[in-house]
């Protein structure tokens, strides 16, 4: 079961996971949860800079890009993928 | 927020970054205030007015900003002025394309009061989407006017201002959003201690959120009634309580953030009925591709480099002409005045020409440099790009958006000094501002374009895909220099982790191409010449002085030039060089002509010749190619010019850090230099 969680950092681009906690220590924390990325928010990695760092994801209708140091701080479990239809709407 | 009848009411915009509020600003009261699509743009508040047949105000724009919980100093002055009451009313601009997303900020602000408007603007990019909106439901649960806007086609202005008038002589009734039952048992334990205390000046369920979260937000009223004792039992007493319920410090935190983001997208459930098709992902896929990225920026920064230097050449010529010929008749006009002999020589000889030269040489670069540097912004490339660099910046202890600003610096130091603010943290933006010099300025061109024509492709003004490819090695040169100074700085001076960062990546746009060509051309080419037309033209009298006192026969500039050459020839230079570069500190472009003056001790700054006489010229003088191999090296990393130094003053307003920011690009030039001449000698 444990497998099913991991960092945000981990997911690659195309895949989808959601939110289950944040351990961002503030004040990175708070723009994280401002900019939407609560628990149970659904995400999708769209796609990571030429060296991996920093990686381009969808939270509610927008793209936000993290660095890996800060994605890494929050936990998230994947989703199984939608089909491709809803699954493109990000 | 009170209303004075005696002056115009003041109507703040707030909204995040990225909404086009700077262009609604433009387009309400029609000032030409910079826009461009990405976010940062708007880095202080401007002022306008807005008037119609029934109705005037004073509109007041301010930085965008993701939350009134300030994440810089920019958030800051946005949040400050929305609560201290300076403004009348808030209109709050939203993307209709992105309203989850910029629908947050406005329940923050509906928090505070009720005298505010919402704005939904981009209406178009949202049809162009597909998206369609139900704005009434927004309305509903709002409570405050709600119009959907596309300020780039001017629609939808005048019901947004009658709205935003109509809410200036509302009730002042701030939004009650919902929390968790024991976040509210627990304002509910406050508010009726504050309500009294606080006797209208604030909202009392605001400020009890705020008292709960810890946060004074910078007013000096929450400071005086925190300090009350009732209102310290109270606290004490709601603190207690949830701390039984599991909600104290973080968490607390956590859950009011949390409960306003799920408010927005209640809202938005009802209100977006349809949310539109996908972005295309292969703009991209392209840009930001593993394989991809780097060679398409660095085909990018070719291609303007190319198309500035192919397309300034005949404006520059012709500038130039007209000029002088203006010279000249500024010399016949002085002389038909009979004015003394000295003061025709210092205005027209020194101070017009160089101004002259000045001009001609910077004006036509700038004027392609920066109206292509704006196509990239408004079509959304620019984000891209920091996002791509952020990883070599991280190593640096530096901030992806700095490579922003060295883009900006290539057209002008100075605008790259004033567009650090982009970047959030203090740190980071001084490393940005400090590191600036290392990027070439169109001021330097000249002289590294000249070398390369002289020494490396054998062609002045022909080669210019050649030239471009060798200026863009040099500029890549400085590039890694700015990595490696940040490095250090980050090591040293500027201690500091890498800071919070977070990047919106909008969606691509379709750039106005009339628009920018205006913008671009006003605010930055002018002002920059503005600038420099004022430093140069004193500049080119004391040069003028120069060669013309004289002493023991030797004019006061071969003096100097003597005297600082056993110097110069330790870095691979000689004295008329490095003197040159001191004269030319008001302006770049000056620097190789006064090479060129020193040694064919003229009267006044040369024109600049054909390649075959520079040639001979600097041959005779003792050039080699390790020789332009220095100056060009010291050309890319010396002090900045005076203009970059005092807006470098005027935006850290620290003479150590501006001292700091002439000191260390010339010691790395000096060592390079230093270095260049040492192993050349030993191998030539």
């Amino acid at each position: 079961m444990s497998e099913r969680y991991l960092p945000l950092s981990a997911v690659s681009p195309g895949e989808q996971a959601e939110i289950t906690s944040l351990n961002t220590l503030p004040p990175m924390r708070r723009r994280l949860l401002e900019l939407g990325l609560i628990p149970g928010t659904a995400v999708r990695c769209l796609f990571r800079g030429p060296s991996g760092d920093p990686a381009a994801f969808s939270v509610r209708g927008t793209v936000i890009a993290l660095r890996n140091r800060d994605s890494r701080t929050i936990t998230v479990r994947r989703l199984p993928e939608r089909r491709q239809e809803d699954a493109e709407i990000f | 927020m009170q209303k004075s009848s005696d002056r115009l009411p003041v109507i703040a915009l707030a909204g995040s970054p990225n909404v086009g509020k700077s262009t609604l600003f433009n387009a309400l009261t029609g000032m030409k205030q910079h826009t461009g699509n990405w976010t940062g743009k708007t880095v202080s508040t401007a002022a306008g007015q807005y008037q119609s047949s029934t109705f005037s105000c004073t509109l007041t724009d301010l930085p965008g900003a993701y939350s009134l919980c300030p994440q810089s100093a920019e958030e800051e002055g946005a949040r400050d002025f929305l609560c201290s009451g300076k403004a009348d009313a808030v209109i709050i601009v939203c993307s209709a394309a992105a309203l989850e997303q910029t629908l947050r900020l406005a329940l923050q602000i509906r928090e505070f009061t009720g005298r505010a408007a919402v704005c939904v603007n981009l209406m178009d990019e949202a049809e162009k989407a597909g998206i369609r909106l139900d704005l009434s439901k927004v309305e509903k649960e709002l409570g405050i006017p709600v119009t959907g806007v596309c300020a780039r086609k001017k629609e939808g202005l005048e019901t947004l201002m009658q709205a935003a008038e109509s809410v200036l002589s509302r009730d002042d009734a701030p939004l009650q959003i919902r929390y968790l039952p024991a976040i509210e048992n627990a304002l509910s334990l406050l508010e009726p201690v504050l309500k009294p205390r606080l006797n209208g000046a604030l909202p009392s369920r605001w400020t009890a959120l705020r008292l709960l979260e810890g946060d004074a937000a910078n007013l000096p009223i929450i400071d005086a009634v925190r300090k009350d004792p009732a209102v310290k039992t109270a606290l004490f007493k709601a603190e207690r309580y949830l701390e039984e319920q599991g909600l104290s410090g973080e968490t607390l935190k956590d859950r009011i953030t949390s409960c306003l983001v799920l408010h927005a997208e209640e809202i938005c459930c009802e209100a977006v009925k349809n949310p539109g098709c996908p972005r295309s992902r292969n703009a991209d896929r392209l840009l930001t591709g593993k394989w991809t990225a780097f060679p398409l920026m660095l085909l990018l920064l070719a291609l303007v480099l190319w198309l500035t230097i192919a397309g300034a050449n005949v404006p520059s010529q012709l500038l130039g002409t007209l000029l002088f010929r203006m010279e000249t008749w500024l010399r016949a006009g002085m002389m038909r005045l009979s004015a003394p002999e000295w003061l025709t020589g210092a205005l027209v000889d020194g101070g017009f020409h160089v101004l002259a030269l000045v001009v001609s040489v910077m004006l036509p670069p700038m004027a392609i440099f920066f109206p292509l540097f704006t196509l990239l912004e408004d079509l959304g490339v620019l984000p891209r790009i920091a996002f791509n660099l952020d990883h070599c910046f991280q190593k640096a202890c530096a901030c992806g958006k700095q490579s922003l600003t060295m883009l900006m610096g290539l057209g002008c130091n100075a605008v790259g000094v004033t567009g650090a603010r982009i970047i959030d943290s203090p740190r980071e933006r001084l490393l940005a501002i400090l590191t600036n010099a290392f990027v070439p300025c169109n001021g330097r061109f000249p002289t590294l374009l000249l070398l390369i024509g002289v020494f490396f492709t054998g062609r002045l003004n022909g080669a210019p895909l050649k030239t471009a490819l060798l200026l863009t090695g040099v500029i890549v040169l400085g590039i890694w220099m700015t990595f490696l100074v940040s490095r250090i700085l980050s090591r040293t001076l500027l201690r500091g982790m890498p800071s919070a960062f977070t990047l919106e990546l909008p969606p691509y746009r379709c750039p106005q191409a009339g628009k920018i060509l205006i913008r671009s051309i006003l605010d930055r080419t002018l002002s920059v010449l503005g600038r420099a037309a004022a430093v140069a033209a004193p500049a080119g009298i004391i040069i003028w002085a120069m060669t013309k006192i004289s002493i023991g026969g030797v004019s006061l500039l071969a003096h100097c030039a003597g005297f600082l050459d056993p110097a110069a020839r330790l870095f691979g230079m000689d004295g008329a060089i490095l003197l040159a570069f001191l004269l030319g500190s008001p302006a770049n472009e000056i620097v190789f002509p006064i090479i060129l003056m020193i040694y064919t001790a003229a009267g006044s700054l040369p024109e600049i010749g054909g390649l075959p006489e520079i040639r001979s010229l600097l041959l005779l003088n003792g050039w080699t190619g390790i020789t332009a191999a220095c100056t060009m090296l010291f050309s890319l990393m010396h002090w900045p010019c005076s203009t970059t130094l005092l807006t470098i003053r005027k935006e850290t307003g620290s003479l150590k850090w501006t001292a700091l920011a002439a000191v260390i690009p010339t010691i790395a030039g000096l060592l390079v230099c230093f270095l260049t001449a040492q192993i050349g000698c030993f191998f030539l």
